[in-house]
């Protein structure tokens, strides 16, 4: 089970030639990832580490068979990318790359939905799915196979998380950086539907950050219809009004999105929301005793 | 990326939009000479700074004549001027821009923005112009109407004479605002906009349609395909410290407090930052050193952090994963080395081999103290930064 990633996705990797791209497609086979091969457009026919290189996605889909897609190209080709993953026919792509223009984000965007391609990303960590495979950046060393899922809009703090559910013995069943730009290929409440079907996800540590209204929506989600315990962070709980914390979607811009608000809109869906991002781990296990 | 009012009406210009006729102005001799070329009556002068709320605070005055114009621009030009976008510390005005006086007969607010639910451009327009729209927004919402816009097809112009009419709009004035948000939405697009305010957007007495202000700021993402507007960046805008960092692929915003943070990756930073006020302590700064986090960054981050003198202590929060924590601990160690940081350190750090990372500093001889959890270098960091 866990969801969206497994011994049996065939996974390509968009940019392999790269030097981001070779070292995340080698650490994913280290991992268990079937790796069949990649794409970058001037090197097809070549072989790169021991893996067929591509042209297209189109080519690499037809000889490989591949299902799904990891993206290390350049921000300013990014969005292009992933447009071509979804007129391939791939079912899924995460894309790691971080300063996608979010105006080429928003067309590649109509075209990912209606080809029916689930996006991960962009500017984001990945996923993996603990013991199994990954797509993306997470170390899979601090992961254990166990219990909770977790959606995250962070990376580093995601890594954070998964530690101290390793840590506690919990572990993970798939763990989703859903990227933190201001538009992404998917929501808290498209992964909170994904992990509601999963027998194995019995908890999920759902972490947001300041701006947009995206943590608001999945707790009006959680309190309809999700039925599983959810333990929720929001980073940026001592920001300034007006700057950009890092990421370009994290901005509490006119007095919207505040953490304040976010962590009030997930108490009253039921969340156990924690203070401190020390306290993410501890807050799974009671609220695993509890259920 | 942020730009003055000035510049945001030349480019609406480009693209067809009508503004007042005016002059940007950085002395007062200048904004004489502005106001005499527009005719020597009555001229407004605005302070130009990149927050609104200006009026409020004295950074927009109407006034007759070029003597009068002197005036009021030496007046403002070195000024401090505080509104409610500024904080207290408010902002230097260092330019004004000189403009036309009109007659005002209705004041209008429009502004375009993406959508982060809908992943569409949304263009809002008002009646209640002129005012903050965040306030009209909370009280009166059904004030405000909404054309949500097909990333593929681009505005139409039905979804533009919807809301002109919602406007109130009358006879050619219609016209007139669907070919004005036409331009504006070609604008914004053209020039990978984030954010493109009309407040207020006026009806003069004459019935012509004039964007008597324009805020625009741009996805800084896409400043690569734009050199044009690169060039409009004021640096005299930005906090040195934040210009120094962002030379060295830094992500540093200067805060209050007296806790120097050094962290990868915002969202683990701004966690930080939170931790440490939990904890109580203040957070001097949020500093993102990125994925890389090698020797050379970590240096550049301490000189920034350290030309912070409110700073008492530092808190380095590095989740490396796959970075290795013994060559993190040399970088921290030889920085600190060749920077003479004095103040005290609290390095909390996990990646491959954490242990001899941590060896390293404590046998370093240097003023480090370790921590195995966020929980623990955050109460670490408060002790020693009140020490």
């Amino acid at each position: 089970m866990a969801v969206l990633i497994d011994r049996t996705t065939r996974l390509l990797v968009q940019g392999i030639t790269g030097r981001e791209g070779t070292f995340h497609a080698k650490q994913a086979q280290a991992y268990g990832t079937n790796v069949v091969g990649g794409v970058t457009p001037g090197k097809g026919g070549t072989t790169h580490e021991g893996w067929p290189v591509f042209d297209t996605v189109a080519d690499a889909v037809a000889a490989t068979g591949a299902t799904a897609s990891v993206i290390f190209v350049p921000p300013a080709g990014g969005a292009d990318a992933v447009m071509e993953a979804a007129d391939a026919g791939l079912s899924l792509a995460v894309c790691i790359t971080e300063g996608i223009p979010t105006i080429d984000m928003m067309r590649a965007l109509t075209l990912v939905r209606a080809r029916g391609m689930r996006l991960i990303g962009p500017n984001c960590p990945g996923i993996i799915t603990a013991g199994q495979a990954k797509a993306g950046i997470i170390p899979g060393h601090i992961c254990k196979p166990g219990r909770v899922g977790i959606v995250s809009k962070s990376g580093t703090l995601t890594y954070e998380a998964i530690h101290q559910l390793t840590g506690l013995g919990l572990g993970q069943t798939t763990c989703i950086g859903i990227g933190g730009d201001p538009l992404i290929g998917t929501s808290f409440i498209d992964a909170l539907g994904l992990f509601a079907e999963d027998a194995e996800t019995e908890a999920v540590v759902l972490i947001g950050e300041i701006g947009g209204s995206a943590e608001e929506e999945a707790a009006a989600f959680i309190h309809e219809s999700f039925r599983k315990p959810v333990v929720g962070f929001i980073a940026g709980q001592t920001a300034p009004p007006g700057r950009r914390m890092g990421h370009a979607g994290a901005i509490i811009a006119g007095g919207k999105g505040t953490a304040a608000e976010k962590m009030q809109a997930l108490s009253a869906a039921g969340v156990r929301v924690v203070r401190s991002p020390a306290d993410i781990g501890r807050a799974v296990q009671d609220a695993l005793g509890a259920a | 990326m942020k730009i003055h009012e000035h510049q945001g009406k030349e480019i609406l210009k480009r693209y067809g939009v009508a503004v007042p006729r005016g002059e940007v102005a950085f002395t007062a001799d200048d904004a004489a000479g502005a106001a005499e070329r527009l005719g020597g009556g009555v001229v407004v002068v605005k302070a130009q700074i990149h927050a609104g709320g200006r009026g409020k605070g004295g950074g927009v005055k109407v006034v007759k004549g070029v003597a009068e114009a002197r005036e009021a621009a030496s007046r403002m030009i070195g000024m401090t001027l505080k509104t409610y976008q500024t904080g207290p510390e408010g902002r230097t005005v260092s330019r004004v821009l000189v403009e036309e006086g009109l007659d005002i007969a209705t004041e209008l607010y429009l502004g375009l923005v993406i959508d982060r639910s809908t992943q569409k451009p949304v263009l809002m327009v008002s009646q209640e112009g002129g005012v903050e729209i965040e306030k009209v927004a909370e009280e009166t919402p059904d004030r405000i109407f909404k054309a949500f816009i097909d990333p593929a097809l681009g505005l139409q112009p039905f979804q533009a004479r919807r809301l002109a009419f919602q406007l109130g709009l009358k006879g050619d004035q219609i016209g007139k605002a669907v070919r004005m948000m036409m331009a504006l939405y070609q604008a914004f697009v053209a020039t990978d906009a984030s954010l493109l305010e009309i407040n207020p957007l006026i009806v003069t007495q004459g019935g012509d349609l004039l964007a008597l202000d324009a805020k625009m700021n741009f996805d800084d993402n896409a400043l690569f395909r734009h050199p044009d507007l690169k060039a409009f960046r004021d640096l005299g805008e930005e906090e040195p410290l934040e210009i120094e960092a962002s030379k060295f692929s830094l992500n540093y915003i200067k805060l209050d407090g007296t806790i120097g943070c050094m962290v990868n990756g915002a969202g683990l930073a701004m966690a930080t930052m939170d931790i440490i006020k939990l904890a109580g302590g203040e957070p001097a700064n949020f500093l993102d050193v990125g994925g890389g986090a090698n020797a050379e960054q970590i240096k550049n981050a301490f000189r920034i952090l350290m030309s912070d003198t409110s700073v008492k202590a530092v808190l380095i929060n590095i989740f490396g994963g796959i970075l290795r924590c013994d060559v993190l601990a040399q970088g921290v160690i030889a920085a600190v080395k060749d920077l003479g940081v004095r103040v005290p350190i609290v390095i909390r750090m996990e990646g491959t081999n954490v242990e001899l990372g941590k060896q390293m500093l404590r046998e370093s001889g240097l003023n480090f103290t370790t921590a195995d959890s966020m929980g623990e270098a955050a109460e670490k960091v408060v002790a020693l930064s009140r020490g």
